[in-house]
Order: C-alpha cells, then structure tokens, then sequence
C-alpha cells in the first residue's frame, strides 16, 4: 500500500530538515561576507578565501589532518571488515562475547575516555606521541563503525554465490576476494567513507593523542573558535562542508549505481539458468 | 537453506584454512591492545598520585623490573583521588548536572525526532530514501562546525536576536549563548540524527495492515498510535535514547562552546582537570567514575545491538 502524506507529516519532515540545515545554511552564506563584523552583512566577497590560502598554519594542519583520515579510514576499513567477517561467518568461537562488546563499546563512548585512556597508554609504552598516535587511535574508533556497517551487508547478502565457488573447488582466500568482497563493496566504500569523515571531524580524541607538532584542522578551528567567530572560520567550514557533500553524495550515487547493475546481472542470471 | 544450517556447513570450511584464525585474532589482538588494556591503565593510574614529573604521575610501573618492582609499585597505590572526588563539590555537580542534562536532552531529542522519522516512514516510497539522505547529510558534515554554527546564532548580536528584534517580538536582546538552554539546543541539534534513523527503521517496517483493522475497528487515530505504532517503534526509541544518552553524559565540545560558566559537565572537568590542572591521576579517577555510571546503559545498549543483528540474520 502506498503511505499518504498528511500535513501533519509533511510539515514534521520541513521542520525537522529546516532545523537540521538552516545553522549550515548560515555558515556557507557568511562566509562570503565582506563585513569583518560575522553578523551584519556587508555585501558579497570571497576575500576570506583568499586570507586562507596565505595561511600556514591553518594549511599545515589542514594536510596533517588529510593524511591521518587518509591512512587511519584504510586501516581501520580492513581491520574492521575482518572483525565483521569474523562476527557473521566465524559463529561461536571462544570470546566472542568479548568481541561484540569491544565493537559495539567505543561507538557510545564518551570521547574524553577514549583519549585520555588511549594517551595514558601511549606514555605507559613510551611512545613518541603525534602524528603517528593520533592515526592509532583513530584506527580503534573508527573501525567498530566500520564493522557494524559492513556487518549488516553481510548478513543480508544471498551466499550461494560463495558456496558454488568453493564447492567448485575455489579457495576460500581466493573466493573472497572474487566473490565475497566485490558483493559487500558499497559497505565496504560506506565504512571507509564513515571512518574517514570521523578522523576528520574529531576534536577530543586527537588533543589528547597528539604531541608537538601534529596539530589538526579541528584543533586549529576549535582554538579560534574559543577566540570568536571570525570570517576565515566560516570559510574553512564552508569548504569543508562543500567537500563532504560532493563526496558523500558522489560515493552514494555510485554505490546506487552498482546496485542497480548487480540487480541486473541477477535477474538475467535467473532467466537464462 | 535457514541461516543456522548455513553457519553449519560453511563455517568450518572456511576455518580450515590455515590462516583462517587470523580473521578473527588480528582485529581481536588490536581492539584488546588499544581498547580494552587502556582501561586497566586508567584504573591504574587513578591510583597514583600527582607528581611533577614526566610523566607526571608516581609510581611509574617498569613493566620490566620484575615481580618486585611491580608489587613495590602497588603499595604505594592509594585512593586519594576517589576520596577527594567525594570531598570537592565541583564532581559531585558535575556528574550530577551531566546526568540530568542527559536526561532531559534525550527526551528533548526524542520528542523532536519521532515526529520527523514518523513524517519520513509515512512518505511515499519514492521520497523516502531522498529524505533518509537528507538526515544523514549533515551528521558527515564536520560536529564542531555545526556546534560552531549556533554560536553566531545564538549571541546577544546573533541572528536570532537580530530576527526577533526586527519583527518586534523582544526588545531587549536574550541571553542564550553561554547558558543551559544554548547546551540543549546543541545537543538536540548535533544528536537529531542519532535519534531519526533508528525511529525511522523501526517505523518504517510498521505493517500498515495493523493500523487499518485498528481502524476498521473503530479506534480513533491518535488512540491507535498509542496503541499500536508507538509500542511497535519501541526497539527504535529505545536504540536512539542509548545512542543519544551515553555519549551527552561525557560531552565535552557543545557545553564548552555553548555553555557558560554555570555549566559544570564532566565531559568538561575531566578536560580541565587534564589540559589546565595537568592532574592526569585525578582525570583517570574521573573517567573511571563516569564509566562506572555508563556501564549498565551501555552493556543494556550492546545487548540490544546483539539481539537486532542477530534477529536480522
């Protein structure tokens, strides 16, 4: 049955939309404002834009932040795919209680715990902190949301394409990455594309891991931030934000996409048995 | 073939590989070496006191000294910290504001977000994934930029005071930044999203069918929501207060950019405690404290993740 929209109903989701993108909204349009003044338009500029790119520091942490959400979303992506392999196809083994919980804890923990206990870790090892902290520590959040996304695919997806490989003689390492891997693909694309916005955007977890020298883009906004709103912040933000939606609904296009091909080549593989 | 049997005859094919083990071992070794010993080395640490030092706590374990540099160590542990949480004021209030903040911004989040992941459950099938990825756009975008984003709405010369001083609702401008309602507001608006989508997925497998014999039957609409969808969207409502509540208890961006000087949230202490006071033992025993609060909300939310996933299996 098709579901009628009420007034009710529609006027619920405007609200509900509004509320959600009106603050974002107002960010993106006061950046380019000429006015130094964040509130009182003073007519249309990019020159805050400009002041950006003359911006060491800011660009410094800019590229730090890059690599560690590069180089942390393609660990944790692998190490988080494993753990959900191992939770689907691995059934009762020994600690799995343990398992699941080590998955599911760091996806509701507070972020003061995580940093503070992964930075008293790091000096109990007596390792240099910085750059290379900050992406251990990112890798061990991130890949828990990795896990749960990649999870549910597994779980949903039709096995017996798996089971012919192997009964064909296919070797399970093989099997999966011809079979098994191309079919959870879109999680596997949606996992790395969750863990790289999470390194991106994370304040706390970073100013507890990191050292002298590695200071990244939200440490940097947030510091400024505590001083006032200021144009220059309003721009980095707007590009930011500009950057995540050409990649989440690019990334959301070809998962689509693919889907649409997979559908296909099923429904042709059903009618010419 | 049922999902049982499936497990049954596949999954030991797939272990006897010789490497097979190490599908499990490697994500299992790193969650337990960077998740779970960190936890014992706060415990530790809680126990020591402050010394100025680096680091700047004693005793310092040396792990290599053996079993008598190790047991020297644990004599000298004391509960220092944990008593003076109890002495100073400023923890009690702070675990007791943040608990109550919680509280009430989950229900505030629940009462702003059913409405919205009910409008989208009841759209037509065409408009709903539109919608769904009209929710999840903003939660990629950065949390600091949208907290960031009220401050200029919010101050005495921000745009909503602008707003209703122009239409002549108020003649003196409010004071909403920097106080608890500024630290609602942000967290509704950074956690909607927390809230929406599980409602949304236990909403939108409602079987209209059952809404219709309700009607059929006479009940009025609003009774039959009370009776029969809002019981049924349970599952979501209970995923998205967990999801919203435990990590609000240990926010620490939205009460401190939004937040005034009255707002003590533990999140905040803890931070302060660490990055101002450099106490690193005092901050341990914070955290611990708050774990000990957040354990039974979050074992109670692990259960239910583990029972939805393996229904859907």
């Amino acid at each position: 049955m098709e579901r009628r929209a009420s007034w009710f109903n529609v006027t619920a989701v405007a609200l509900g939309l509004a509320f959600l993108y009106l603050p974002i909204v107002l960010v993106v349009i006061f950046s380019f404002n000429a006015s130094r003044l964040v509130t009182v338009w003073g007519g249309f500029s990019t020159k805050w834009y400009a002041s950006l790119l003359q911006n060491e520091a800011l660009l410094d942490a800019a590229w730090v932040t890059l690599r560690v959400a590069l180089i942390s979303a393609t660990a944790a992506t692998v190490l988080g795919t494993l753990a959900a392999i191992a939770l689907v196809r691995y059934g009762n083994f020994r600690g799995r209680t343990l398992f699941s919980g080590m998955i599911y804890a760091p996806l509701v923990m507070p972020d003061v715990i995580t940093g503070l206990s992964l930075l008293l870790l790091f000096v109990a090892v007596g390792l240099d902190r910085g750059f290379w902290t900050i992406v251990l520590a990112h890798i061990t959040l991130s890949m828990c949301y990795v896990t749960v996304v990649v999870q549910s695919r597994l779980i949903t997806f039709d096995r017996s394409v798996e089971e012919a490989a192997l009964d064909l003689g296919c070797p399970p390492f093989r099997t999966f990455f011809v079979i098994t891997l191309p079919l959870i693909a879109p999680a596997v694309v949606a996992g790395w594309m969750l863990a790289f916005t999470l390194s991106l955007d994370d304040l706390v977890i970073a100013s507890f891991t990191t050292g002298p020298g590695a200071t990244t883009l939200p440490m940097k906004i947030y510091s400024q931030v505590r001083l006032g709103v200021t144009p220059e912040i309003n721009a980095i933000c707007t590009i930011l934000i500009g950057l995540v939606t050409v990649g989440v609904t690019g990334a959301s296009i070809f998962t689509k996409r693919r889907e649409v091909e997979r559908r296909r080549a099923e429904r042709m593989a059903a009618a010419n048995p | 073939m049922t999902a049982a049997a499936d497990t049954a005859t596949s999954a030991p094919r797939q272990r006897s590989h010789p490497f097979g083990w190490l599908v499990v071992a490697i994500p299992y070794a790193w969650l337990a070496v960077l998740f779970l010993v960190p936890f014992a080395i706060v415990v530790k640490i809680s126990l020591s006191t402050a010394a100025i030092a680096q680091p700047p706590y004693t005793p310092v374990i040396d792990i290599f000294g053996g079993i008598g540099a190790i047991t020297a160590a644990v004599r000298q542990f004391a509960i220092d910290n944990y008593v003076f949480l109890t002495e100073d004021s400023l923890y009690w209030r702070s675990y007791l504001q943040s608990l109550e903040i919680a509280v009430v911004s989950t229900f505030l989040t629940l009462l702003v977000g059913y409405p919205v992941a009910y409008g989208m459950a009841r759209s037509s099938r065409a408009m709903r994934p539109i919608l769904l990825m009209l929710v999840i756009l903003p939660f990629w975008t950065s949390f600091l930029i949208r907290v960031y984003a009220w401050i200029g709405i919010l101050k005495k010369e921000g745009l909503l005071n602008q707003l209703l001083l122009s239409i002549g609702v108020i003649h003196e401008p409010l004071t909403i930044l920097n106080t608890n309602l500024a630290v609602y507001i942000g967290i509704v608006y950074s956690y909607l999203p927390f809230m929406v989508l599980p409602l949304y997925a236990a909403l939108e497998k409602l079987d209209d069918t059952l809404l219709e014999a309700a009607q059929d039957l006479g009940c009025p609409p609003i009774k039959a929501f009370w009776k029969v969808t809002f019981p049924l969207s349970l599952p979501g409502v209970v995923a998205g207060c967990f999801l919203v509540f435990i990590p609000v208890t240990g926010e620490f961006v939205i009460p401190d950019l939004l937040g005034g000087t009255d707002t003590v949230m533990i999140g905040k202490t803890l931070w302060n405690e660490f990055f101002a006071n450099r106490d690193w033992p005092l901050a341990s025993a914070v955290a611990v404290v708050l774990l000990i609060l957040l354990v039974v909300p979050i074992v109670v939310f692990q259960n239910q993740e583990r029972k939805q996933q393996e229904k859907e299996g």
